[in-house]
């Protein structure tokens, strides 16, 4: 017989508290498991999400994150294929690299000249095949993300893809069947009328236009002279956020970079690096900036957490809200346990005047009842993982879905609970600490009391 | 030769703002060996004497021994040690542990002395034979009769071989021939196993049977009885 045994025979004993407290304690931890797994979820969807939009990594010129919107081609990477064949060449990181692929940013003004419209957008400029490798990435097995590849694949070299607030300024809506796309009322223009070259623009090829979706994309060339290029819109796509829907236009590198550099040398805005696993993301980036440091070019390495200011914003919040949950609970947890095994005390008395009678010192009072706070808590979390095992999985398999902020379409809801021994562990164990914190106070409590007194104790 | 040893000891509890004295100045010796009873009127200080002679409560002045211990020199666990090595109790409300059965009960004091498991199973099954109840071993306290519950306590106080057995009002909460019996239980209990055992009753019965007697009055020792005188 030994402590634990007698303290399980006590909490046995007293089955209809120590039940009531365990309920409370199970149904703390499913809230912190549910929460928590939901959060989890959240975290590792939105991680996917950017890891395949923007990669884990990108080189860069050192000013391009914080000045290249005003002039993305100012800002460009020379001798991009070279330095990424030795990115795919380099002993250290090829077990670590999934994918390296180029992205040229560019601003400028789109116009559907037929229709007298025009706005300003935000190009990009994009290899295909890498891009679609990018969309490959799943390393945490993320169940209902879009699998499908990007919408210029196969498309002709001029081809582009808007986002649908451009195709409904651009009047575009009908042609490319983009639904919910309201006529606007008609304006009276008030400004200058357009430079008389520019309004010639329709009028240069029309019988070549017939039956496509044709737009003008004027941008400024890294030089500062205008170019333009016709463009064929081949789908208006949702892009989650208003702002950026109303602003974004797709098209091949190749396209954009006739835009921007003309008959110059090609440049990139950025090399994007995706990783197998988001844990080599340390070890990839060291190594980059080795192999960067020294060449001819101010070069940086920025991760997707700083591209994407958004993603640290959504996890801080779901942190905050978890972290706020698991303290509500934390508190009950503390006050429950505490009050059971202060009242225990009460109760038993006479018995723990008995056991110090007999010769249990103080610390062997404080060790039972500790004992069952300890049991309390392990048992708690044992109970309780269980069933939020058995809610996941009824909420995984109940076909619910949400639209995540910045995304465009619904996936399922799901948490994730099985497989998340870190959550799990994490959990139980700050239960059982707190159980047994709980306990500690009515345990010395009980170890100082008087021994006469105790025994006399009705 | 006295197992125990009580030098000019004095107790007083406080009750609000009165300092009520419990004992006042009270000399003893017990021998060792011998059925004593300590006896005296409701509030006469009894309870108080074994209290302190089993190192429950510490006296305000004077100073205890017991098998050669002053138990006053001792802090809270080599006392709690000691009372674990030395000294059995028994007590009016039996206070046997309720989640343990009765062979359990027993075998609590020698776990606590840290004794193999082999030998308090040995130890238990005699004590339990001992005192009739080899066939209850695996009872539960609720599970017993009050006369039961208190040969448990009797078998448990006794495990150890301690030096002192202190009762007090064992007989107390049994009827007259379950309480006669016990008497004689213990009586039996003290020549076999050659302990010292000393009570805290009102009981004639008690008070025949006992070797010596320690009569008490308000706090203080009066003259031995006729018992202590006789033997």
């Amino acid at each position: 017989m030994n402590t634990l045994q007698l303290a399980a025979r006590n909490l046995i004993r007293n089955r209809r508290r120590t039940l009531t407290t365990l309920l409370a304690m199970i149904v703390g931890v499913v809230a912190v498991l549910i929460f928590g797994g939901y959060d989890r979820n959240i975290r590792l969807g939105l991680e996917t999400d950017f890891v395949r939009g923007s990669g884990h990594l990108q080189i860069q010129h050192r000013d391009y994150f914080l000045f290249g919107s005003g002039n993305p081609a100012a800002y460009g990477i020379r001798d991009y294929a070279q330095l990424m064949q030795k990115l795919q060449a380099d002993p250290q990181l090829v077990p670590l690299l999934q994918v390296v692929t180029p992205v040229l940013d560019l601003g400028g003004i789109a116009g559907n000249f037929a229709a007298g419209v025009s706005r300003t957008v935000y190009g990009r400029g994009v290899d295909v095949a890498g891009q679609n490798q990018l969309k490959q990435w799943n390393a945490y097995r993320m169940v209902g993300l879009p699998q499908r590849s990007v919408a210029l694949t196969g498309t002709a070299p001029n081809a582009a893809v808007v986002g649908t607030g451009v195709a409904r300024v651009l009047q575009l809506c009908a042609a490319l069947n983009v639904a919910g796309c309201p006529q606007p009322l008609p304006v009276h223009p008030q400004g200058s009328a357009m430079p008389a070259d520019l309004a010639a623009l329709p009028v240069v090829a029309p019988a070549a236009n017939v039956g496509r979706v044709q737009i003008e994309l004027l941008a400024a060339r890294a030089s500062g002279a205008p170019n333009v290029a016709s463009l064929q819109v081949v789908k208006a796509e949702q892009q989650g956020v208003k702002a950026l829907d109303d602003i974004s236009v797709q098209l091949h590198l190749a396209q954009a970079q006739q835009l921007v550099y003309g008959q110059d040398t090609p440049q990139v805005s950025a090399i994007v690096l995706q990783l197998r696993h988001s844990s080599d993301m340390p070890a990839a980036r060291a190594r980059l900036v080795q192999l960067l440091q020294g060449g001819s070019q101010p070069l940086v390495v920025q991760d997707f957490a700083t591209l994407n200011p958004q993603y640290g914003q959504i996890t801080g919040m779901f942190a905050a809200i978890l972290g706020f949950v698991a303290v509500l609970i934390g508190a009950i947890v503390l006050f429950t346990v505490g009050n059971t095994m202060s009242m225990a005390v009460v109760e038993r008395t006479v018995e723990i005047g008995t056991l110090r009678a007999l010769g249990l010192r103080q610390a062997g009072i404080r060790r039972l009842f500790v004992s069952e706070g300890l049991l309390l808590g392990a048992g708690g979390a044992l109970l309780g993982s269980l069933l939020a095992l058995g809610v996941a999985w009824l909420i995984n398999h109940s076909g619910l879905t949400w639209l995540p902020p910045g995304n465009s379409e619904r996936i399922p809801l799901l948490v994730r609970v099985a497989g998340e021994y870190g959550m799990l562990l994490a959990t139980a164990t700050g239960l059982i600490v707190l159980s047994v914190l709980s306990a500690w106070w009515p345990a010395r409590r009980a170890a100082r009391l008087d021994i006469v007194e105790a025994l006399r104790h009705a | 030769m006295s197992a125990i040893e009580v030098v000019n000891v004095s107790r007083r509890y406080q009750l609000g703002s009165v300092a009520v004295p419990a004992l006042r100045d009270v000399s003893l010796r017990i021998a060792a060996n011998a059925f004593t009873v300590l006896s005296g009127p409701s509030g006469s200080g009894k309870s108080t004497l074994l209290n302190l002679l089993g190192g429950l409560d510490h006296p305000d002045s004077g100073h205890v021994i017991v098998a050669g211990q002053r138990l006053d020199t001792l802090d809270d666990n080599r006392l709690s040690d000691f009372r674990a090595r030395h000294i059995g109790f028994v007590f009016q409300h039996f206070n046997l542990l309720p989640v343990l059965t009765a062979r359990e009960n027993v075998e609590y004091p020698l776990l606590l002395a840290g004794v193999a498991a082999s030998e308090r199973r040995r130890r238990s099954t005699e004590l339990l034979d001992a005192v009739g109840l080899a066939d209850r071993a695996a009872n539960l306290p609720g599970q017993l009769s009050g006369g039961q519950r208190q040969r448990v306590a009797i078998a448990r106080a006794l495990a150890l071989r301690p030096a002192l057995v202190l009762a007090d009002e064992p007989t107390a909460n049994l009827d007259s021939h379950t309480g006669a019996a016990i008497i004689a239980l213990m009586r039996d209990m003290q020549r076999q196993y050659q302990t010292c055992f000393v009570f805290s009753s009102h009981d004639a019965q008690l008070l025949a049977a006992a070797d010596h007697a320690v009569l008490l009055r308000d706090g203080q020792l009066q003259a031995p009885a006729a018992v202590q005188e006789a033997a």
